[in-house]
């Protein structure tokens, strides 16, 4: 998203300590963040092989309550909410009535009647009004809970045991969340991230950041940038709001049927019920390229189709990424062209995930 | 990666080229200040031998992790040679962006177009 010049950027708790550190701060999304300290690759690479820590505190939080705090996100999370228990996280998609995504989301059940919903940064003032529109007639709050929170996500085959060293008691597992006290300060530590790394996200109070950043880099994760966020999210086929999702496709398009319910009559749901139905015409596919040259996003495809994602994988050497393909060429093993500036470049559907650790088989 | 520095025996164009004048040829490459800007390199697409360049115009693209940028072309003239060394090894465009990242030589159809690059201290007052 651009943003005028004359408006100022947002700033993280964090930001003194990315700029001490001698990050390279761009705009994004409203803020300023760590596109990178040292390199992407090298970031990239300690998050695959021990631990990295990213400052995420420009994401939104929108905290919703009360008796009927369950319809209310029933009727707008795409997936079954009904189904997380407390303490438990869920990813889901926000639809307009066509189906087309407003944003991608991770919600955590914090009571029996409580719920954070971490929004794109980029969309979170969209998704609240959203959310406050559509929570009209229900006994039920919904507060932009931004302010209130900065966020961290520690990410890597090492970040357990790094944070689990401060933490008061044993972390919560995959997908789930509760309150710890690290080195002495309250956290939300969430069994999520986004990078396909094991680790944990840690929602804190702003003040409490700072030293907390501070303790983890001490006990040796590595500060990485918004870089090596999207290389590491892309080798695993995870979907960024902006290039992979957008209000014009829908989740069946984009391959999140997996996370659409439609039987709880979410808002849109109609739609996407119909897309499954008829089968979408287009598919988004996870691709590789099979000579050199890197695919960016927006590149068009010989025969239909668009990238809406790509880079050189820092993992695997090649040029990788995501397009929507029309949907009878979208079979994995299928070869197509990618008209990378004017230059017709070989690419081949690929399974998710791209990248893949070896002792996973 | 190198620390920053502009050699004085180079000429320079405003959108972070350098240029070694040998003769009636002259190699071109990017400089310190442009490679930090990119970042790590992944990819260099070269231009092929015989292609015509003009000046102020793209003959190749080079490529960080997250962005591709047009290296615009210093001086006029006919590509004799490219680093094919840079295909497989792109980095060292970062780590030696005046030495083994030379990018292309070029017989130069137009020696005068010289009179508009910069020197070094020209080129450098432009950087602060």
């Amino acid at each position: 998203m651009a943003v005028p010049s004359s408006e100022a950027l947002r700033q993280t708790p964090l930001h003194d300590r990315h700029a001490e550190a001698g990050a390279k701060l761009v705009p994004f999304a409203g803020w300023e963040m760590p596109v990178q300290y040292g390199g992407v690759r090298e970031e990239h690479l300690a998050v695959r092989e021990a631990c990295g820590i990213f400052d995420v505190s420009h994401m939104g939080e929108i905290e919703t309550s009360g008796p009927e705090a369950l319809r209310v996100l029933q009727r707008l999370l795409s997936n079954d909410v009904g189904g997380v228990a407390v303490g438990g996280a869920q990813y889901s998609v926000l639809c307009r009535d066509d189906g087309g995504v407003l944003d991608d989301l991770f919600t955590y059940r914090l009571g029996p009647d409580r719920y954070l919903t971490v929004t794109n940064a980029a969309n979170h003032e969209k998704d609240l009004a959203w959310f406050r529109d559509h929570a009209g007639g229900f006994d039920a709050d919904v507060q932009d809970a931004h302010d209130r929170y900065a966020m961290m996500a520690v990410q890597g085959p090492r970040a357990r045991e790094i944070v689990q060293a401060i933490s008061d008691a044993p972390l919560p597992l995959r997908m789930t969340a509760a309150t710890r006290l690290l080195a002495g300060r309250e956290a939300l530590v969430c069994g999520t991230g986004y990078t396909g790394e094991d680790g944990v996200e840690l929602l804190c109070s702003p003040a409490d950041a700072g030293p907390l950043w501070d303790e983890l880099l001490r006990r040796g994760a590595a500060p990485a940038g918004l870089g090596a966020r999207d290389t590491l999210r892309l080798e695993v086929c995870f979907h960024l709001y902006g290039n992979d999702l957008m209000e014009e496709r829908g989740p069946i398009e984009a391959g999140l049927g997996w996370c659409s319910k439609e039987d709880t009559g979410f808002i849109g749901s109609d739609a996407v019920r119909a897309a499954r139905q008829a089968g979408p015409t287009e598919k988004l596919v996870p691709f590789t390229l099979t000579g050199p040259g890197i695919a960016r996003q927006g590149n068009a495809i010989a025969g239909g189709g668009e990238v809406t994602s790509g880079t050189l994988s820092p993992s695997l050497g090649i040029g990788i990424g995501m397009a929507y393909l029309p949907a009878g060429r979208s079979e994995a093993g299928t070869e197509f062209e990618i008209d990378v500036r004017g230059k017709p470049r070989g690419a081949v559907v690929a399974s998710k995930p791209l990248y893949r650790k070896e002792h996973d088989g | 990666m190198a620390d920053a520095s502009y050699p004085e025996d180079l000429l320079y164009h405003p959108e972070h080229d350098w240029v070694r004048i040998d003769g009636d040829t002259a190699t071109f490459g990017i400089t310190w200040f442009a490679q930090d800007a990119l970042g790590e390199v992944v990819f260099f697409d070269p231009p092929e031998v015989g292609t015509s360049v003009t000046k102020d115009e793209s003959y190749a693209e080079v490529e960080s992790v997250k962005a591709v940028s047009d290296v615009i072309a210093p001086l006029s003239g006919e590509i004799v040679e490219v680093n094919t060394g840079l295909g497989d090894r792109p980095e060292v465009i970062n780590d030696d962006p005046y030495g083994e990242g030379w990018m292309v030589k070029v017989k130069l159809s137009d020696p005068g177009e010289t009179d508009a690059l910069l020197d070094q201290a020209a080129y450098a007052s432009t950087l602060s």
